[in-house]
Order: C-alpha cells, then structure tokens, then sequence
C-alpha cells in the first residue's frame, strides 16, 4: 500500500496551485511511479524551473532543485554529470521548457543526457496571470493575444524526437493511470525522456477561453486525443486536429553521463 | 606526462588558471568557447578526465553556469570561464548561485566592449559588472591578476574563497595576461592550500540546509547522500523554504553580505610599491598595473616620489587600504582600461582632500608605460 | 642583462609562433632568464600576418608587452614596412633577402639573409624557415647558448622531426657563420 506522504514535505503545505489545477495529478502518477520502481528517495533529485508546475519541486522528500526561468534542463546536466548515478527527474512548463528555456530541451535531447523531463502543457503562463504561451492554440485568448496568437503552436514532442530524445511520449491529466506508466517507461529509458503532459488551468486558460469548470475542461482533453496505438489504425482524415498520446518514440542509444564516465574510467585505467 | 611534472614550466595565462583550478580540487567545468578565454575550455576539457573530472560544452553561458551550479550541488568544486557577452548572459546565475550559496568559480577574460566589441583585445570594463552585473543585493567577491603565475595563485585562492564562503566568486583576467606565457613554478605553488566546503556534522537527517553559525556559512550537504533538501532562487528560510515574511528575507540578506564582510580582511588582498613616501600613487590592477610599475620604476629614476597600489581583490574594494597607503601623497592616478569604472571607488575612498586625476584607455590596446609616465609627471589628467 | 625585446614577424604558417617559443623556452627554462612571451591573436594572425614577441631580462619583467624592440626579424615586406619603427636605436634588423626587398634605414644595423631559400632549396622543406630564423638569431645576437637552444627545440617540436629540425637550425647558424655579433653590430647584452 503506498503511503503518499511519506513522498511529500507536509510541512509546506497547503500548496499554491489553483483549485482544479492539473498538476497535481501529474504529481501523484510521478510519486505512484517513483513507487512503483521502488527508488529510495535519497537517489531521486527533481529539478524544476519557474511557474506554476516548477513550483511542484518543493512539494516533494527528494533533493530538489528550484532554478531559474528555462533553465532546468542544464541544471540538471550538471548534476547528472557529476553523479550519474541518481535519477534526475526535471518538472517544466510549456512557457519555461518551450519559450525561454527551448534551446536547453533541444541539447538535452541531443545528447541523449539521462534526465526524465516532464513538460507539463497547460497552454498559457499561469503563474504571472495568463499570458501566451508558445503552446497557446490558434483562436485561444491571453492576456497578451486578446484576440488570440497569430503564431503557430510548437509541437514539443515532434520538436524533441527530432532533436535526439530517445525516449518520447505524451500523455493527458484525464488518464492519471495511463499517465504514471508512461512516467515508468519514461524513467527506465536511460536516455533523455521527454513527456509531454497535457494539464488544465482553469483559473486563466479555461476561463478566458470559457471551457466550463475544471472537471469539463479535463474532460475535453480526451475529444482531442488519440492514443498513438490506435492511430496507426486509423484513416489520416480521421487523425486531423488530434494530438497523439502514449509511447511516440523510443529507441535508446548511449546515455551521456555514463558514456562520458566509461570514457574516463578507461582513460584511468590506460594511465595506470 | 613528463611536462606535467615539470616544476618550473612556461606557462600561458588561461593555461595556468586551468592548471590551478585542477589543483585547486576543481573537478567540473561547464562552457561555451568565446575568445579570449577558450584556453581555459580547451586545457580542462584534455586535462579534467585524467584526473577523474568531468567537462561538458554546453550550448549557451547561460547553461553553462547553470550546469556549473548543479556539479557543485552535487558535491564537485566546479567552474566556467568566459568573456564579456557571455559575462553578461551569467548574470542571472551569478545571482542564483549567491542566493542559493552554491561554491563555483566563473573566470571572465575581459575583452573591449560593450556588445560584441573588440573580441580579442584587453580591456577591464566589465569591474562593475563584476560588481553589480546581476540584480538584487548581493555581496561580491572579485580578484584580478596581472601575470600568469598570478592567474595561477588567484585560481586557487578563488575556489578557497568559493568553498569557504558557499558563494559565487569572479576571477578578471585580461586579455594580455590571459595569453602571454612566463615561467610559473609549479612546484612552489603546488604546496598551496587547498579548502573545502563544510560538511554537515553527523548522519543525514532533517537538515536545515540554511542554519548558519557564528560564520554566517551553513554547511552544505552535497545532493544524493540522504539529506534530501530544498534549494529555490526565490527568498527562502533557514530550512531552504520559499517565504515572503519580511523578517526572514531581511535576516538572510543581512547574512548573506555579513558572511563575506566578516572575512574582509582574509579576502583584501593588494601590493605596495614605494608608496611610503610618493607623492603622486597609481591605482592600477591587471596588466595596467605592470606597466604602472616601470612607469614608477622610470618616474623614480627621473627623481619624482612615485608609488604604486596595486589591487589584487577589487571587491571587496581595498578602500581602507588605499587610503591608509595614500595618507602622505598629493595625487592619485587612477590607471584603467576603461572610462574609468573604478576611479569613483578610488575618489570615495581617499576622500576629497587628494586629488584623484586619470590615465584611462578603451580602444582595445594596452596602456603603455609611458603613457602612465606622463601622467604620473602631468599635474592634469592624461587621456591615454 | 637588461630588459631585451625580440619580435618575430611574417606570415601565418611560417612558424614563427613555435619559434618564439623554442626561444622562450630556451632563455627562460634552459638559461633561467625572466622571459614575457606573447603572440599575435585573433584577426590580425587571420589576415596573414604573425607576429610572435619575447621580452627577456635578468630582472623580473615589469611589462610584458614589447614597445622598443632590440631585434626584429622579418620575413616578409609587410611585416618589416609594419614594425620597423619600433626598433630601438642600435637595434638589429635581420630580413629574409628574398620576401625583403625594401629595406628602411634608421640608426639600426640591418641584416638581410636567405633564410626561407635555404629552408626550401637546400633543406628542401620551407617549414623549417622557423628553424633558420633561430640559428640565425642565435648567432647574431649572441644571447642564447647553442645546447640551450638545442634542448628547447627537442622539446618543442612533433617527435620524428628531430632531424630536419636540428638541420635548419645548424644551416642558420652556417647562413651567418661569417657575420660575428659585433661585426652586425647587434647590441650585446
């Protein structure tokens, strides 16, 4: 039987999202998988950037590490470099992994570095109030698109396969289930894995956008969902406007750290 | 391996601050090339595995530092090196690290500014952004070396420096000292000491990751061995919890800039020549104050009471030492590679009975001795 | 010995880099002089010229940057047009024959050898001018000892080219056998 508590700093709480808020949910499938995996928590180290999901860092029993705005991901290389042998688990948002942090997600991924990043994609700058986000859809409304962006939405998991991530997928805050498998493979993959997590903020996305109350726009998520199994089944007319969930891509190659560190060991063993 | 042993080698400047900071225990470097410093990038990333270290080329300054800070919170001195633009983009992180008390080292080769500016030429503009390069309030620590076995010193006196106090700490170099060679014994020097960072006593437990003693310095737990704590750029408790209570912010700023203020004397450092009697001083630093040096030499040859203070530390800045060196002299000459940065510094410390005049250069070459020379004899300012 | 500047100048490739090494190497591990050795960096070697610069002395060195030089060596025009004038008064001029054809006058002794002929035709590798450049330099100017010389150079230069290396140097000091430091008049230290 898990005891969920024992993961947590109850001492900090009551926490700071918003009522309906998604992210806890991701929270619990992270802590379920971590669990689940029988990790102690004194190998696991969560890293997380600025807003409203880096804030979940603080919430956690592990070491943990809130930086600056972006900037997680070269965080976490640090530490992953300097002691392979921890799991490294990065929280991030779409504005901070995607906007002003985009460039670190691709050399991550590049690299191939051993982090498990969690990308949770609420569509908009919660935190600071509602602003757009590079995930904010065409037609949806910010505080700084009123009339909503004229700018095309990233699609993270397209954007980090290709940047070298061996380990891709994408998963919904309606599946919470669903969702702490995905943190499973995500985290047993070696590689850099990438999961992008599709969460709710009911406070300014859904309500600027009047998507009804937290549990409606939950329910929403499923309308624009495929599961990528399912999908190859289908007809392409089918599969238009729908975002793929589950595993999208894996196909694991050397992981940085240890690479870099059999590379040493053998430069050692050649000295001597 | 032969030339590694070597006690007295010739070496260059940015390959003397690598040697060093291997010496110094420094077993990460996290970097992005930028001239004139990638010296220092390329020497550690040959010489770091060898000694069991770890050397990546991130792709920005900006992750560079970052990736510094996280080696060292996982318990390895760590360092980076930069230059001007890439100085500017660490800013942040200079700030996280000396909020979040995470030892590290940042070198910055200075070259001509601002913006892309002069890429491989000296200069020693960027002493105030040394200073106040990242926002908020925060205590500084910034030395500065004019010769390579200087570099060398000062490297492994930056990483003790780092660890004893758990706060960023910048090295200024520039670009002639940077890339001349000169002999440095190594064998001297090896015999340096070398610090680490305190340890919390005892098995890991609820630690409270930012309880400070006497010394204002909490000990530091390195992530993965049981501590389990909270590190957060945003204003936080003695347990490492964000907190907005205007009594624990307050409380920790203060203890932020008292830990460094309280070492003042250990961190100053500076060198006096002939200073006893001059009537006119230079302050110079960096290469400038070599040459201020045979400017003094050739001024004392011509019978004029020349002295030199040269600073070593520029931040804290030797104020008091200054002007306890200038308390018998007329002038002060102020001799810097830039539009006179320190010279503010130099005029609030002698105070305004002296009379404080220039020799300022910022178009990419050095300052020469003679035009030091002429400033030392003219009673007006030179505009080298 | 007091302070002594020496510049080393050419063109990119023309090693004139390891050459000021070799020589720095030489006056300050072997002989034990204070030496202060700097190079040209950045876009002024990208666009061709090369620049490599020693300052020497008994005494510690002050200021390491040359300003007044007691040797300039040049082996192309652009290089002796560029740095002529910094030559001090009694200083010594030694210029390739061939790439030097316009030659300054001034209060200094100038000495114009075929250093990068010797290295192509009767060494038949243009690269060991560098080599030249020191055993021509080194018997000139008197300052520096031939094994010290030798020493620096084996330590310097990429194994198995020991030979060649030590060849050029010793056609350097053939190339100005018959010229003695006082008949060039360089300034002694």
């Amino acid at each position: 039987m898990l005891d969920i508590q024992k993961y947590l700093r109850l001492e900090m709480f009551p926490h700071m999202l918003c009522p309906g808020c998604g992210h806890g949910i991701v929270l619990g499938a992270l802590l379920r998988a971590i669990h689940s995996l029988k990790l102690s928590q004194d190998e696991v180290v969560v890293v997380s950037g600025i807003g409203c999901s880096s804030r979940l860092s603080g919430y956690v029993d592990f070491d943990t590490l809130h930086t600056t705005h972006g900037r997680p991901l070269a965080f976490a290389t640090g530490i992953k470099m300097a002691r392979p042998e921890l799991t490294v688990i990065v929280i991030t948002g779409d504005g901070d992994g995607l906007s002003i942090g985009g460039n670190h997600l691709i050399h991550a991924a590049r690299r191939n570095v051993g982090l498990t990043c969690l990308l949770l994609n609420n569509e908009i700058y919660g935190m600071t109030g509602g602003q757009a986000a590079p995930t904010t859809p065409l037609g949806k409304i910010s505080t700084t698109g009123p009339t909503g962006p004229f700018e095309t939405p990233f699609d993270s998991c397209r954007l980090v396969e290709a940047a070298g991530a061996s380990f891709v997928a994408r998963g919904i805050t309606y599946e919470p289930a669903t969702l702490e498998k995905l943190i499973v493979a995500a985290i047993q993959n070696p590689g850099f894995s990438f999961l992008e997590i599709i969460s709710d903020c009911p406070e300014f996305f859904g309500r600027f956008n009047r998507m009804g109350n937290p549990a409606d726009q939950i329910l929403a998520q499923k309308q624009n969902v495929v599961d990528a199994k399912t999908a190859a089944t289908l007809p392409p007319e089918r599969l238009k406007g729908k975002m793929l969930t589950g595993i999208l891509h894996h196909e694991p190659r050397p992981e940085y750290a240890a690479s870099y560190q059999e590379s040493i060991a053998q430069m050692g063993a050649q000295a001597r | 391996m032969e030339k590694m042993t070597k006690p007295v080698q010739l070496l260059q400047g940015n390959a003397a601050c690598a040697r060093a900071a291997i010496a110094a225990g420094c077993r990460f470097y996290g970097g992005y090339p930028i001239s004139p410093s990638s010296e220092i990038a390329e020497t550690m990333a040959k010489l770091l595995p060898r000694v069991g270290g770890k050397f990546i080329q991130m792709e920005d300054e900006i992750a560079s530092l970052a990736a510094v800070i996280g080696a060292s919170l996982a318990g390895m001195k760590a360092m980076t090196a930069t230059s001007g633009p890439g100085f500017s983009l660490m800013q942040e992180h200079i700030g996280f690290a000396c909020y979040t008390e995470v030892p590290c080292v940042v070198v910055d080769v200075m070259r001509g500014g601002p913006s892309t500016g002069l890429p491989t030429s000296p200069s020693q503009a960027d002493v105030m952004q040394a200073r106040w390069g990242t926002h908020g309030d925060h205590p500084a620590i910034a030395l500065c070396a004019s010769s390579p076995g200087e570099v060398y010193e000062l490297t492994v006196r930056a990483f003790n420096l780092a660890e004893r106090l758990r706060t960023p700490v910048i090295l200024l170099l520039d670009e002639v000292v940077a890339h001349m060679y000169e002999k440095v014994d190594l064998g001297r020097l090896a015999g340096l000491p070398v610090e680490d960072r305190r340890k919390p006593k005892g098995a890991p437990g609820k630690l409270e990751a930012y309880a400070a003693g006497e010394d204002g310095v909490p000990a530091m737990a390195p992530f993965g061995e049981g501590y389990r704590y909270h590190v957060t750029g945003l204003a936080h408790d003695s347990r490492g919890y964000p907190t907005q209570d205007p009594a624990v912010v307050e409380t920790t700023q203060r203890r932020l800039q008292r830990k460094v203020d309280r070492c003042r004397k250990e961190i100053v450092s500076y060198e006096l020549l002939q200073c006893e009697d001059a009537e006119v001083i230079v302050f110079a630093y960096g290469i400038v104050a070599a040459a201020a040096r045979q400017a003094v030499r050739q001024a004392r040859q011509r019978g004029i009471r020349a002295g030199l203070f040269r600073a070593i530390t520029l931040w804290p800045f030797p104020g008091e030492e200054l002007a306890a060196a200038v308390k018998q002299a007329k002038r002060i000459v102020v001799a810097e590679m830039n539009l006179g940065q320190m010279t503010g510094e130099v005029e609030r410390a002698v105070g305004k009975k002296k009379t404080v005049k220039t020799c300022l250069k910022a178009n990419g070459e050095a300052i020469t001795p003679d035009e030091i020379f002429s400033a030392l004899q003219a009673e007006d300012a030179c505009h080298a | 010995m007091d302070r002594y500047e020496i510049r080393l100048s050419g063109e990119g490739g023309q090693g004139l880099v390891l050459a000021g090494a070799i020589l720095a190497e030489a006056l300050g591990i072997q002989c034990g002089k204070h030496v202060a050795y700097t190079q040209s960096y950045g876009p002024e070697s990208r666009g061709g010229g090369c620049r490599s610069d020693l300052v020497v002395s008994d005494q510690p060195i002050d200021y390491p940057i040359c300003s007044q030089l007691d040797l300039l060596l040049c082996l192309t025009q652009k290089a002796c047009d560029k740095y002529w004038v910094h030559l001090k008064e009694g200083g010594l001029l030694i210029v390739d024959s061939t790439r030097v054809t316009r030659l300054p006058s001034g209060s200094f002794e100038v000495c114009s050898v075929p250093i990068l002929r010797t290295a192509s035709v009767k060494l038949g590798r243009e690269v060991v001018a560098n080599m030249v450049c020191l055993g021509v330099i080194a018997n000139l100017s008197g300052l520096i000892p031939r094994e010290a010389l030798q020493k620096a150079l084996l330590e310097r230069i990429p194994k198995g080219t020991e030979q060649i290396n030590q060849r050029a140097l010793e056609a350097g000091y053939g190339l100005t056998g018959a010229l003695t430091p006082a008949m060039a008049h360089a300034p002694l230290p």
